[in-house]
């Protein structure tokens, strides 16, 4: 009897926990969904009358031809990954900080300030102030709804979704009022910062590349060697655990999260201060929302991110060659990273998961 | 169980924020028209900026011309064939219609009557006009392409523009709509289209039997290339109908089709019967049009989009100027002044009249057409009276081009702002 109900409602096929994977499958599988993502953007590239082979070469040399090339592949790397980092460090406390985007906008609003009003201060001091006030303002974006879930238990992923916008219209007003170039005649916009006021080149691109390839291996560090870094596992795993462990939850994560905003502001503050030269709406551009994606795909491990920001920076750069190119709309561009994505975190979900038939499932695997 | 649930529950989150991903981008573009618009409205600043550069223009040729023969330009000519164009595109062209689409017509004319190959060209399109660093990897990969002169048709282009003149000498920027430039390798395009707007202002104050025209205007007041506009209209509308007033609406938005429609609705409810715009999209034509009253279009001919309501539509011939450009610089007479083109050069104009446009108007466009580009009316002439009872301007002398485009801050006396 038992049996006949079983079969009845049981699906065709079900989904079903794996046991680990090794490792070498694990990146078998990864493989394959890069190349099959390659070959499916490669039909779509077809489909729309180009031969793929020489857009992919494109993409790669569009990226990579020359010191200059390089150069722009690398100023759209920057803000990528350093805010990749800084979710990387919430995602770790299972905190679902999507506010990627809003804390940029805002740690950039604060450098901004000094960038407009105290330009004339000494260079050195000046920059570390504002890289000082990029961290404070980020990390402030952060906390906000950090205390907020702690004290009331607010949904963390709407809180900080909805700062985003409070963030991008406070720009907005910012740059329509208190903060417009007063020598653009009503138009509304902010003006580009003084000279003083800007991030220092090294090699020809500004500097935060040299912060971000730092911080790759301090959050590296901070994650997997120290007591702070283990901290944040334990509660992402599970809070009662932490606090049977002693540990104080709140104040972790009211900690993880100042570091995570903080860390994002860090990269409003590079991008304006460094790469744009003023402030505007664009200042984050939907790096925030990018940055959560390529923290997931890099498993939130900090080398990885850095090679998956590259790898999406190489793709932006070089489809902007290909529309000038081939004609080939930006548009496509776009359409390219979704199929690689679909890919690769369909890949994710054959790595934990398996199909199994109705027969077999029976035994209660999945209870 | 729970375990597999908080890791779908991971997972669906990760798929969902691929979405998110998506929708900033999409966003952007939005923002890039209105950007495209706001270009327009600084143009008329340029002018300001552009009496300026004449003259230093005029000291610069004036000391170099002890080593160049006079009247030649700044920088080196270049062979046609070594010729290539950059263009820096704030949306697609392939839109159809509207700003980007405007400019790229111009550009292909460019092309056109020089005689330039494809592979001459280059165009960057959908460059987001308030992200540097996109404007800059742009233009820089237009650098990298071997592009000797690169025109950016935005106004939010400018700032990134003159910056990178100056790291790159040998490269010409020419920039839409702003108003700076550095006399040499960096200068900025723009024009009278207010000449253009006169001649639809006649176009509607002979059309209209309310006597009251509907404006739909992105900027304020304090707005001169909008405010310019608005006065070029009331005025030409005036010369032809003295009991017309031009009901203003602002939306505050250079792009939002939204915003555009209802000013223009409530325009219409107000008793408007012509409804002209200085906005991005036709959506105010197609308001006239549902409504049975009539309009006039902007930047594209909108006949296409509402062919019962559209009497005639302002319209730029970008190709003009993007011709004599490049033909400049391969001649060797590259100025690097600013540029600011009236009618009389062809680079502003109406599109032809609608058969719905009221009887002698044909001939009374004509008459004031020929004023303008005969006669040396320049539409803000003489002493203007402004809708809160001032005067502006003197008697027997014209509004300085850096008025027009930098001062226009004042309403003609028949404008009510709504």
């Amino acid at each position: 009897m038992k049996t006949v109900e079983n079969t009845s409602n049981e699906p065709l096929v079900r989904v079903v926990k794996r046991s680990e994977l090794p490792y070498g499958k694990t990146v078998l599988l990864r493989l394959a969904a890069v190349i099959l993502s390659l070959a499916a953007g490669g039909i779509f590239i077809a489909c729309v009358g180009q031969n793929p082979f020489v857009i992919y070469k494109t993409i790669l040399s569009g990226a990579c031809r020359s010191v200059m090339a390089f150069q722009g592949t690398v100023k759209i790397m920057i803000p990528l990954l350093i805010s990749s980092l800084g979710v990387t460090l919430a995602f770790k406390m299972k905190f679902w900080n999507i506010g990627a985007e809003g804390q940029i906008i805002f740690g950039a609003t604060c450098a901004t300030f000094f960038a407009l009003f105290c330009s004339g201060w000494n260079h050195v001091v000046l920059v570390a102030v504002m890289f000082l006030a990029g961290i404070i303002g980020g990390g402030l974006w952060g906390l906000l709804p950090a205390f907020f879930k702690v004290k009331y238990h607010t949904n963390e992923t709407l809180f900080t979704l909805m700062l985003n916008y409070i963030a991008l219209h406070l720009v907005s007003y910012l740059r329509d009022g208190p903060w417009m170039d007063p020598g653009s005649q009503g138009f509304p916009k902010i003006a580009r910062f003084d000279k003083n006021a800007s991030l220092d080149k090294v090699l020809g691109i500004q500097f935060g590349w040299l912060i971000a390839l730092a911080l790759v291996a301090g959050v590296y560090i901070y994650i997997r060697y120290t007591k702070q870094g283990y901290e944040i596992s334990v509660v992402g795993e599970s809070q009662d655990t932490a606090r049977y462990a002693g540990m104080n939850v709140r104040k972790i994560v009211l900690r993880t999260m100042f570091f995570s905003g903080g860390i994002c502001g860090m990269a409003g503050m590079i991008q304006a201060t460094g790469s744009d030269i003023t402030l505007t709406a664009s200042v984050a551009g939907g790096v925030g929302f990018t940055a959560i994606i390529v923290a997931w795909l890099a498993q939130l491990n900090p080398v990885s991110i850095l090679i998956v920001s590259f790898l999406f920076s190489v793709l932006e750069k070089g489809s902007s060659v290909v529309q000038s190119d081939f004609g080939l709309s930006t548009d496509c561009a776009d359409v390219l990273q979704g199929i690689i994505l679909f890919f690769i975190l369909g890949c994710e979900f054959f790595v934990r998961y398996k199909f199994q038939r109705a027969k077999s499932a029976s035994k209660k695997q999945t209870q | 169980m729970k375990k597999l649930l908080s890791l779908l529950a991971a997972s669906a989150m990760a798929v969902s924020l691929c979405a998110c991903g998506g929708a900033p981008k999409e966003e952007a573009p939005k923002e890039d028209s209105s950007q495209n618009t706001q270009t327009q409205t600084d143009a008329g600043e340029e002018a300001g900026a552009e009496a300026d550069t004449q003259a230093e223009g005029g000291n610069d040729t004036a000391e170099s011309g002890g080593t160049q023969a006079a009247g030649a330009g700044v920088m080196p000519a270049i062979a046609k064939e070594d010729i290539k164009v950059g263009v820096i595109h704030i949306t697609d062209p392939a839109e159809g219609s509207g700003y980007t689409y405007t400019h790229d017509l111009g550009i292909q004319g460019m092309q056109k009557n020089l005689g330039l190959d494809d592979s001459q060209i280059v165009r960057k399109n959908n460059v987001n006009d308030t992200d540097a660093t996109a404007i800059e990897n742009a233009i820089r990969e237009c650098v990298e392409d071997g592009c000797n002169v690169i025109f950016a048709t935005s106004w939010g282009f400018m700032d990134t523009c003159e910056a990178l003149a100056e790291e790159f000498p040998e490269v010409i920027f020419s920039h839409g709509t702003g108003y700076k430039s550095n006399g040499v390798n960096f200068n900025n395009y723009f024009g009278r289209i207010y000449q253009a707007r006169y001649l639809a202002g006649v176009a509607a104050g002979l059309k209209t039997q309310s006597n009251k025209l509907g404006y739909v205007a992105a900027m304020g007041q304090e707005n001169s290339e909008v405010t310019g506009g608005v006065n070029a209209f009331a005025m030409g509308a005036y010369s032809v109908n003295p009991d017309c007033e031009v009901y203003v609406k602002v939306t505050n938005s250079w792009f939002d089709p939204e915003g555009e429609t209802q000013a223009a609705q409530a325009l219409v409810d107000l008793g408007c019967d012509v409804i002209a715009q200085h906005c991005d999209t036709p959506n105010p034509q197609t308001v006239a049009e549902q409504n049975g009253v009539w309009g006039v279009g902007y930047n594209s001919d909108m006949s296409k989009d509402a062919a019962g309501a559209v009497l005639t539509s302002v319209m730029w011939d970008w190709s003009v100027y993007y011709t004599q450009a490049v033909q400049s610089v391969i001649d060797g007479t590259w100025s690097g002044e600013n540029y600011f083109g009236g009618m009389a050069d062809g680079l502003v104009d109406i599109a032809p009249l609608s058969d719905i446009c009221a009887e002698g108007t044909a001939e009374a466009v004509e008459a004031a057409r020929e004023q303008i580009t005969k006669d040396g009316f320049n539409v803000f002439d003489g002493v203007i009276e402004t809708n809160d009872g001032s005067t502006v301007g003197t008697e027997g002398s014209t509004l300085s081009d850096a008025d027009i485009t930098g001062n226009m801050n004042w309403y003609f006396k028949n404008v009510v702002v709504k």
